[in-house]
């Protein structure tokens, strides 16, 4: 039994998606994972897709990217991002969306349709049934700063994960501006609390995943 | 501990450790970071040139003046150095010089996916591949040591995956490089190409590239990982982590040099399995390779030519040639009534100045010839105003080739403060020159914005935020001989508008010049203020949604005659510009004072 966790994170430009995945990348790190982090955003400036893939493994990680169908855990930080991604999350995987939605410009000023939430949690409930949903943009607004969901949705992705709650602590000190970490230490113990109140007594292990036979 | 570093930011950490002391680059996803890393160390020049070929001079200048140098582009990049590479090539150096072309496999922001392992054999330079950061950083001091080994330039291929990917690095100590030399050399049968001297050089390049292939064999990064016989897999680059991965088992020949390839390894190697396969991304170059040696070997009839690969890609294309049994496959969960995800393709942002001229550009209904920046995004609905892109520096040039032709409409060029320094000047030169009737159109927004805000000649600053003379454009435009030139403010409609109108009815080559600084500029940050729609105003008519600001939203609140949505303005994403409010005809956007 090999332990390896695959993530992929996705959201919208400006949510920071970078850094929730540099946090979980160095958390591996510290936790004595071998980890690889890699981001996919092309010409994403404001508004643009987002997506990073983390891999952690006890013993080597090899490939930087993941493959459709392998990722552990979906880690959203909104809906629609949610379902473009969906297809990484393997069977029994984990999902973690944040309860937020932001409509792209095609859908704003274009023809396109935005899935109303009946259509999303269509899509979420067929692809997995271990979905958290978070709402990480109101916690993080209720503790003063909207900008730190993707802590919220961090935290909430910590309770799966055999790490010690102070080493993500000290990762998340240590990458954000001296005057946020305050807020930032709030928002990932609130999302634990989110996440841990929604866990079915059935959902009790890390799931530690065995590599996948060639 | 470990760190984790991204491969640019490995590169820069591998030359500083390995006493590189001048390094030069134009900016380009996915090399960009590679410099800016760099140029934080103690004691190192590092400078933004403003094209790939002054880059590559000037790090060629620091090599021959007896210093370390490097110099850093994205792949389309060397097509603009590949000039100076070649004579580099044939004279060789006093010191250390790496040029690193960084590769863009699936295009994540370039306009092709040209394999420049090709252009190492083309100008018989040795070719370096990392795996990942760690392999990066080292690979970067020994290419240094096999430039002055072999007194030639070597390549550093990396590709987008292994740039924006972080692994674990060890850090090491900088050993210094050494001190520049008190005097130029001057030696011109070694510096010198003239054809005589050229003449006698090539030979030796040619047995130079005899005695790398030789090195190659004992190279430590090239090397067998034994494993199961029936599968031998000769790889590189990020491609080897994919290898791995979805052949744990087989035999591997992973090569940190992919040219000039060692022929008794690969013969070795092919000797020593039952079935040899290369998996490689893009081109089939060491595919070829290993055929021209007579060794029999299967490729890209198996992996696709086209586009990243991931384990999926390697997994599926081995199941599909028998390599994996059907078991291997990877399951998907099965999803019905999937809804369409509605895109989020990348857009100008709120706020951005290049905004008025597109609106007013469509409105005219001009052919627009474009080039490479933020601005290509003006092709997109509901702007849709650019017509053709091609590489930097191109539109001016094409515009005037079309005018010339006859063609007959009004042809208009748009190009950036930075392309324009980059490759647009000469184009320019030429219009007036040769007298085209093209109306060229510099978007300056007074920083290289598209690949994260560098500087420029015309910001002030250097990359190492040295205070500078700026490049006057408006001085510099008449210096090249264009008489009609005139600048106006990006967010004054109404000002871009008629002096577009002013210059579609005169004759001959007119430059306007449009300035507003990048609206994500921190110093146009400090002055953003939200506008507001004046809902009673408001009939919903869509001027505003016309100008595809992803800050003007449709209301649920409808107008009662037209029953149209009103307009509304997302507060968050609105920085003021007042762009929508000089298009709205009802005046139902409240703009802020003019500064």
């Amino acid at each position: 039994m090999t332990k390896s966790y695959n993530f992929l994170l996705a959201g919208v430009g400006g949510q920071g998606t970078i850094l929730a995945s540099n946090v979980l990348a160095e958390v591996a790190l510290v936790a004595g994972f071998d980890v690889k982090k890699s981001e996919v955003h092309g010409m994403a400036q404001r508004g643009g897709s987002v997506n990073t893939h983390v891999r952690w493994d006890a013993e080597r990680v090899y490939s930087p990217l993941i493959g459709l169908g392998e990722a552990d855990f979906l880690l959203a930080f909104e809906e629609a991002e949610a379902l473009r991604y969906a297809e990484y999350l393997r069977p029994g995987g984990v999902a973690v969306v944040n309860e937020h939605t932001i409509k792209p410009i095609t859908v704003t000023s274009g023809g396109a349709h935005y899935p109303t939430e009946e259509e999303l949690r269509t899509v979420y409930d067929q692809s997995t049934d271990l979905l958290y949903m978070v709402p990480g943009t109101d916690i993080a607004q209720e503790l003063g700063n909207a900008r730190a969901a993707n802590v919220v949705l961090l935290g909430a992705l910590s309770i799966f994960l055999d790490v010690p709650v102070e080493t993500w602590l000290q990762v998340i000190k240590a990458r954000v501006p001296p005057k946020y970490v305050v807020v930032n230490r709030q928002a990932f113990l609130k999302g634990r609390q989110a996440a841990n109140r929604q866990r079915p007594p059935s959902h009790t292990s890390p799931p530690g995943t065995v590599r996948r036979p060639a | 501990m470990k760190q984790l570093l991204s491969g640019n930011e490995a590169v820069a950490r591998g030359a500083w450790e390995a006493g590189v002391a001048v390094a030069s680059a134009y900016p380009g996803t996915p090399s960009t970071e590679i410099l800016e890393n760099f140029a934080r160390f103690p004691n190192v020049y590092a400078e933004w040139a403003p094209n790939e070929k002054v880059a590559v001079d000037a790090a060629v200048g620091a090599a021959y003046a007896g210093r370390r140098a490097l110099a850093a582009m994205k792949h389309v990049g060397v097509n603009v150095a590949a000039d100076s590479i070649f004579y580099a090539s044939m004279t060789g150096l006093e010191a250390g010089l790496v040029i690193i072309s960084a590769d863009d496999p699936s295009m994540h922001s370039s306009q092709n996916e040209q394999d420049n392992r090709r252009y190492a054999k083309f100008a018989r330079l040795p070719c370096l591949e990392p795996s990942d950061s760690q392999e990066a950083k080292n690979l970067v001091a020994a290419a240094l040591d096999l430039s002055e080994q072999f007194d030639t330039p070597v390549f550093l291929r990396l590709t987008t995956r292994l740039c924006h990917s972080s692994t674990p690095v060890e850090l090491g100590e900088q050993r210094p490089g050494p001190p520049a030399y008190e005097k130029f050399p001057r030696n011109p049968a070694k510096y010198v190409m003239v054809p005589n001297n050229a003449r006698k050089k090539h030979p030796v390049i040619e047995a130079r590239l005899r005695r790398l292939a030789e090195f190659a064999e004992a190279f430590p990064y090239n090397r067998i990982e034994w494993g199961a016989r029936n599968l031998g897999i000769a790889t590189c680059g990020v491609a080897y982590q994919y290898a791995r991965e979805v052949f744990p088992d087989a035999s591997i020949l992973r090569l940190g040099m992919t040219y000039p390839l060692p022929a008794k390894l690969v013969h070795e190697f092919a000797a020593g399995v039952e079935r040899l396969i290369v998996i490689e991304e893009l081109d089939p170059f060491l595919e070829e390779e290993i055929k021209l040696m007579g060794v029999e070997c299967e490729g890209k009839s198996i992996f696709p030519t086209c586009g990243e690969f991931n384990p999926r890609v390697v997994r599926e294309s081995a199941i599909e040639a028998g390599l994996l049994p059907k078991s291997a496959h990877v399951p998907l969960a099965e999803v019905e009534d999937m809804p369409e995800v509605p895109p989020r393709p990348p857009v100008l942002c709120p706020g951005c100045p290049h905004r008025s001229v597109f609106y007013v550009l469509h409105k005219h209904k001009v052919p627009v010839t474009g080039d490479i920046g933020c601005y290509t995004l003006g092709l997109l609905p509901p702007l849709s105003a650019i017509h053709t892109c091609g590489c930097m520096g191109a539109g001016i040039g094409v515009a005037h080739g079309a005018a010339k032709a006859g063609i007959g409409e009004r042809m208009v060029a748009v190009i950036g403060d930075s392309t324009f320094f980059h490759t647009g000047m000469p184009a320019l030169a030429n219009v007036a020159y040769n007298q085209s009737n093209v109306i060229t159109i510099i978007l300056d927004n007074r920083t290289t914005a598209m690949t994260g805000h560098q500087q420029n000649p015309g910001t002030g600053h250097t990359l190492q935020m040295q205070e500078t003379p700026p490049l006057e454009l408006e001085p510099l435009v008449r210096a090249l001989g264009i008489k009609r030139v005139k600048t106006v403010r990006a967010y004054d409609v109404k000002a871009v508008d008629e002096t577009l109108k002013e210059f579609l009815k005169a004759d001959g080559p007119s430059v306007l010049i449009v300035r507003d600084e990048c609206a994500l500029l921190p110093s146009a940050r400090k002055k953003w203020l939200p506008l507001k729609v004046i809902a009673d105003k408001c009939n919903g008519c869509t001027m505003c949604l016309r100008i595809g600001c992803p800050a003007i939203l449709k209301s649920d609140e409808l107008d009662e005659k037209t029953q149209r949505p009103k307009a509304l303005i997302d507060p968050l994403l609105c920085t003021g510009c007042g762009i929508c409010a000089q298009v709205c005809p009802r005046d139902a956007i409240l703009a802020k004072p003019k500064g």
